[in-house]
C-alpha cells in the first residue's frame, strides 16, 4: 500500500494522539475506584472509541477490532451494567499495554503479536460473557473475525449493537455544539453532521449568531455560528458521539438528556429541563422531522464533552525547530553583548541614545530568550504521569499496599532534563517500593498504617528544581549498610561515619543490601547510576533517612541546560566562566589563613572550616598574576555537598552564557564542563566545578575538607 | 584562498574516476584532502586554548556560533614548528569519527592549488612516506612530476583526535 506524504503525516498523527489516548486511558484506569465515576469512564470511553475510529478510517483493522471488544466492556462499565471489578481493570490495563505495542507494531510495520492479542481477546469476552443481566453477549466476539471490516461500518455497527437495554430512557437530546472558528479551514462541514443528525430523529436547531461580525469584517472561511440542537428521538449517546467524533477537539460539546418517557418529538423540545439558553442571541429556527428510532439513551448523563485543558493549551512543536530558536536567540544574545562592550568608547553625545537603545535592546532579547526558553519547558507531569502504573503493577507484584501521592506536577523544566531524569526516577520509585515499604503485616507490626505512602513531589528553589521521591517505610538500614560497606572494602575499618555520609553510600557503584536479588531491585547496579545520571544534568541528589520512619531522596536539578548565569573570572590571560549557582562567596584571604597540608595541598579556613585551594593556574596550565591565594581572589564554591576555593587572579562581568558543547566538534575535556561565546566573539571555556573539586579531593587523598 | 576556490570552479570537471583534492603545503611538501570535506578556508585568528589536550590542539574559536577545535598538523605531524605567517590558513574541514561529523580546523602552511586525481594515478603509501605516518596517508599522486600526499582525514583527524580516550571523571 503506498500512503502520499500528506496521508502519512496524518497518519503519524493518529498513532502520536493514539499514544496520548492510551496514557488518558491508563491513568483514568488507574484511578478508577471500586464505584465507577461516571466522567472516568466516559474519558477512557472515548480515548478507546477515538483508537477504534482512526485505526479502522486508516485500515489497521486488527487494531480497531481488538479496541472494539475494549470498548464493549467500557461501554458496558460506563452504563452501569456491569461492576467495575479489579480483575476488569487489570485486563484493560494490560489491554492499554498491548494496544501500545500494537500501535508500536503497526507504525514499525512489524507483525503483530498475535498469540498476545488472542490471549487478551478472549480474557476480554471471558468478561463479557460472565453477563450480569439478560442482554446477550454482543457482537464484540467478532472483532477477529471481523479484521478488515472497513470503519465506518465498525462504527457505525457495534455502537450501535453494544449498548444493552438500560434502565432509564430518555427521548431526546439537547446539544450545545460551539465550534472554533477554524471549524471550516479543518474541512469539517457542520451541515453534514446537522443531516447524519436528521436520520436518527427530529432536530430543532438554533444558530447563536451573535458573534457574528459586520461584513466586511468577516472571514468567510471562519465559522462564527454556534448551535443549540435539540435532537428528538430515542437515540443511544454513542451514536451521538460518532457524529461530532471528528470535530469534538475543535468545539464545545454538550450533550444533555431531555424528557424521561417516550413522548411526541415537539413535546420533548419543550420540555427540555435544564435551561442552559444560549444567552440572549437572535435564534433562528429551523425544524426537520424524520423518523426516530427507537433505542435508550444513558440516564444520568448530563456529560459535558471536554478535552483536558491541558491538551486544548498545548502545540506540538518539533524540537529542532525549537532548538534552531534557541541558536539564533543564543547568537542575538551575543550580539547585544557585543554591541554593549562597543559603546563604551565612541562619541559622548550619541552616547546617551546608544546606551538606551542598548538597555531596549537588552531587555527585547532576555524576553525573546525567556518565552523560547519557555517552549522546552513541560510540566514534570510528563515524567510523573507514568509512576501510577508503576507502583499499581510493582504493589501488586509485591504484596505491598502503597498510596502514591503526586505533589507539584505542574512544575516545569526543560524537555532534555525532563528526558533524563526519567528513567533515574524509575530507578528511586521502584528502590522505594522494593526495599523502602514494608509487607501490610510488617507495618501493622510496627504500629504503622497498612498502607504506605510513597509520594513524588516537584518545586522551585532558587534557580534549581527539586524533586523529591519520600516514603514513610522502613528508612535505611544504617547498621547494615556500614557492615556491608566494610565487607566490600568500600569504607576503611576504623573510619568513622556519620549518619548522614552512611546513607550516601548507597550511591557508591556495586552497593546494595538487599538480601535478595529480586527482578525489582537488589542487584548494586543503580544507585550509582542515578547518582551519575543526575551528576551529568548538572544536577545531584542526596538522601536522607530515619530508620522506620522511611526516606526522603531529594534531587536537584538545574531548570535548563542551555543557559547559564556565569561569573567570569580571569587567570592570567584567560578568562573562564563559574557557574553562579556553584558560587557560595567570594574572598580574599589573609596569608596567615593559609595552611599547607601534608605535600602540596592548600587549604585555608573559612569560619569554622578548613577548604581546599584549587589553583586554576595548576589546574589549567595558564601563567597566572600570582600564584599566592593572598594577592588573587577565591570564588568559594560547592557542589556534591563539598566546598573548595577556586584560586583566580580577577572577577570580572556576570552574564548569561549560553552553553556550547565542547563535545559536539572535539570531546569532552576534564575540568570543563562546555564552552561558550563571548561579546568579543572569542570563546571562553565553562568550568565543571563538581568535576573541579572531585579532582582536587582524590588527589588530595584522605584529607578530609572538614575541619575536626 | 581565492585561488583555491577559482580553481575548484574551473576544474569542476572531472570523471566518475577522478576525484578533486584541495592541497596545501607543510614544512615544504604538498597535502591533500577530498575537496567535499573541506568547509572554507580562512586566516588564522586567536584561539582559546584548552587545557589538558595535546599540544597540537591549539583550541577553540568561535565559526558562526558554533565551537570549532583547531589543530596545528605541523605539530601532529611532529614537524618542527614556526611563526604563523601571512600565508597561514586553517582549512575547516568535516571529518567523520566514530561519534559523528564533526568540523574541525587544520592549521597548514598555505593553501596551494585544487586537483584532479585520477583513481589511475595514484599509488598506495609506501611503508615510509616523509615524516608522515602512513597510516593518514591513503594514497600518493603524481601530478604535474610533483608528488601529493592524499590524506585520510578521518583517520588523521576523526579517530585519532577527535575520540581519543577521555580520561575518567572527565566532564559532562
Amino acid at each position: 500500500m503506498t500512503i502520499d506524504p500528506e496521508m502519512a503525516e496524518i497518519v503519524k498523527v493518529f498513532f502520536q494522539e493514539s499514544r496520548e489516548g492510551l496514557d488518558a486511558m491508563e491513568s483514568g484506569l488507574l484511578g478508577l475506584g471500586a464505584t465507577a465515576d461516571t466522567e472516568n469512564i466516559n474519558t477512557i470511553f472515548r480515548a478507546a472509541h477515538s483508537i477504534k475510529g482512526g485505526s479502522a478510517t486508516f485500515g489497521f483493522a486488527e487494531v480497531a477490532a481488538f479496541t472494539h471488544g475494549v470498548e464493549t466492556l467500557l461501554d458496558e462499565m460506563r452504563n452501569g451494567v456491569r461492576p467495575v471489578t479489579s480483575e476488569a481493570v487489570q485486563t484493560l490495563l494490560q489491554a492499554c499495554d498491548c494496544l501500545r505495542e500494537m500501535i508500536a507494531a503497526t507504525e514499525a510495520e512489524q507483525p503483530l503479536d498475535q498469540g498476545r492479542i488472542a490471549a487478551l481477546n478472549s480474557d476480554i469476552l471471558h468478561i463479557l460473557g460472565e453477563r450480569p443481566n439478560e442482554t446477550p453477549t454482543p457482537a464484540a466476539g467478532a472483532p477477529r473475525s471481523a479484521a478488515g471490516a472497513p470503519q465506518r461500518a465498525a462504527a457505525a455497527g457495534p455502537a450501535a449493537g453494544v449498548p444493552p437495554a438500560a434502565a432509564e430512557q430518555s427521548t431526546g437530546w439537547r446539544i450545545v455544539f460551539e465550534p472554533v472558528a477554524e471549524l471550516l479551514r479543518l474541512r469539517n462541514e457542520p451541515t453534514r453532521m446537522f443531516a447524519e443528525l436528521e436520520r436518527l430523529g427530529t432536530i430543532a436547531a438554533r444558530a447563536d449568531v451573535s458573534r457574528l461580525p459586520a461584513l466586511d469584517a468577516l472571514d468567510p472561511e471562519s465559522c462564527y455560528l454556534s448551535w443549540t440542537l435539540e435532537v428528538s428521538g430515542q437515540i443511544p449517546r454513542p451514536k451521538l458521539d460518532e457524529i461530532f467524533d471528528w470535530v469534538d477537539s475543535h468545539c464545545r460539546l454538550e450533550f444533555t438528556p431531555t424528557g424521561r418517557s417516550a413522548a411526541a418529538p415537539a413535546a420533548a423540545v419543550q420540555a427540555a429541563p435544564q435551561a442552559l439558553a444560549p444567552s440572549a442571541a437572535p435564534s433562528p429556527e429551523a425544524k426537520v422531522a424524520s423518523p426516530a428510532n427507537a433505542e435508550r439513551g444513558p440516564a444520568a448523563a448530563n456529560v459535558p464533552v471536554q478535552k483536558a485543558a491541558a491538551e486544548s493549551g498545548s502545540i506540538r512543536v518539533a524540537t529542532e525547530k525549537v532548538d534552531g530558536i534557541i541558536n539564533l536567540v543564543g547568537e542575538l544574545l551575543i550580539t547585544q553583548s557585543m554591541l554593549s562592550g562597543f559603546a563604551d568608547g565612541i562619541d559622548p553625545d550619541d552616547l546617551d541614545r546608544l546606551r538606551q537603545g542598548l538597555s531596549q535592546l537588552a531587555r527585547n532579547t532576555r524576553e525573546l530568550q525567556e518565552s523560547v526558553m519557555q517552549i522546552r519547558m513541560l510540566p514534570i507531569s510528563f515524567a510523573f504521569n507514568r509512576f501510577p502504573r508503576i507502583v499499581h503493577d510493582l504493589s501488586r507484584k509485591l504484596g505491598k499496599k502503597v498510596e502514591l501521592k503526586l505533589t507539584g506536577e505542574g512544575t516545569e523544566l526543560d524537555k532534555t532534563v525532563l528526558e533524563k531524569i526519567s528513567d533515574p526516577l524509575v530507578h528511586l520509585v521502584r528502590n522505594a517500593l522494593d526495599h523502602g515499604l514494608e509487607i501490610p503485616d510488617r507495618r501493622l507490626a510496627t504500629g504503622k498504617q497498612e498502607t504506605g505512602t510513597l509520594e513524588l513531589a516537584a518545586f522551585h528553589e532558587g534557580g534549581n528544581i527539586i524533586i523529591e521521591v519520600r516514603d514513610d517505610g522502613a528508612g535505611l538500614n544504617k547498621v547494615k549498610i556500614l557492615q556491608k560497606a566494610r565487607e566490600r572494602g568500600l569504607v576503611a575499618a576504623d573510619q568513622e561515619l556519620t549518619d548522614e555520609q552512611i546513607d550516601n553510600l548507597i550511591f557508591m557503584p556495586g552497593f546494595s543490601t538487599a538480601d535478595q536479588i529480586s527482578d525489582v531491585s537488589g542487584r548494586g547496579v543503580g544507585m550509582d547510576v542515578v547518582r551519575r545520571n543526575i551528576n551529568d544534568l548538572g544536577g545531584h541528589v542526596q538522601i536522607s533517612s530515619k530508620e522506620g520512619l522511611g526516606s526522603t531522596i531529594r534531587i536537584r536539578l538545574p531548570l535548563t541546560l542551555a543557559i547559564l548565569d556565569g561569573q567570569l573570572v580571569r587567570v592570567g590571560k584567560e578568562i573562564y566562566i563559574i557557574s553562579l549557582l556553584a558560587i557560595v562567596e567570594t574572598i580574599q584571604v589573609p596569608r596567615e589563613r593559609v595552611n599547607k597540608l601534608v605535600g602540596r595541598t592548600e587549604v585555608f579556613r573559612l569560619r569554622e572550616e578548613y577548604l581546599p585551594v584549587v589553583k586554576l593556574c595548576d589546574q589549567f596550565g595558564v601563567e597566572p598574576d600570582s600564584r599566592s591565594a593572598e594577592d588573587g581572589l577565591l570564588v568559594v564554591v560547592e557542589a556534591d555537598g563539598k566546598r573548595a576555593g577556586v584560586l583566580v587572579d580577577d572577577l570580572l562581568a556576570q552574564q548569561q552564557v549560553v552553553i556550547k558543547s565542547l563535545e559536539s566538534n572535539f570531546k569532552s575535556v576534564s575540568g570543563i564542563a562546555g564552552a561558550t561565546i563571548l561579546g568579543d566573539g572569542t570563546v571562553a571555556l565553562i568550568i565543571d566545578v563538581p568535576g573541579l573539586i572531585r579532582s582536587v579531593i582524590n588527589s588530595g587523598g584522605a584529607i578530609s575538607a572538614h575541619a575536626a | 584562498m581565492s585561488t583555491a576556490k577559482a580553481a575548484a570552479g574551473a576544474d569542476r570537471s572531472g570523471t566518475d574516476s577522478s576525484e578533486q583534492y584541495l592541497t596545501f603545503m607543510l614544512a615544504g611538501e604538498e597535502y591533500g584532502v577530498d575537496i567535499l570535506r573541506v568547509q572554507e578556508i580562512k586566516g588564522w585568528d586567536k584561539v582559546t586554548r584548552i587545557p589538558h589536550t595535546p599540544d597540537y590542539v591549539l583550541g577553540v574559536i568561535n565559526l558562526r556560533g558554533a565551537v570549532v577545535p583547531i589543530l596545528d598538523l605541523r605539530r601532529r605531524f611532529g614537524l618542527e614548528t614556526i611563526e604563523f605567517g601571512p600565508t597561514t590558513v586553517v582549512i575547516v574541514v568535516r571529518v567523520m569519527s566514530a561519534r559523528g561529523e564533526r568540523t574541525v580546523g587544520v592549521v597548514v602552511d598555505a593553501v596551494s592549488e585544487v586537483y584532479n586525481v585520477d583513481a589511475d594515478d595514484t599509488k598506495p603509501p609506501p611503508d615510509v612516506c616523509g615524516s608522515v605516518d602512513t597510516v593518514f596517508v591513503k594514497a600518493l599522486a603524481t601530478i604535474e612530476e610533483k608528488m601529493l600526499i592524499l590524506l585520510d582525514i578521518d583517520r588523521l583527524i576523526g579517530n585519532s583526535i577527535v575520540d581519543e580516550t577521555v580520561p575518567a571523571g572527565a566532564a559532562a
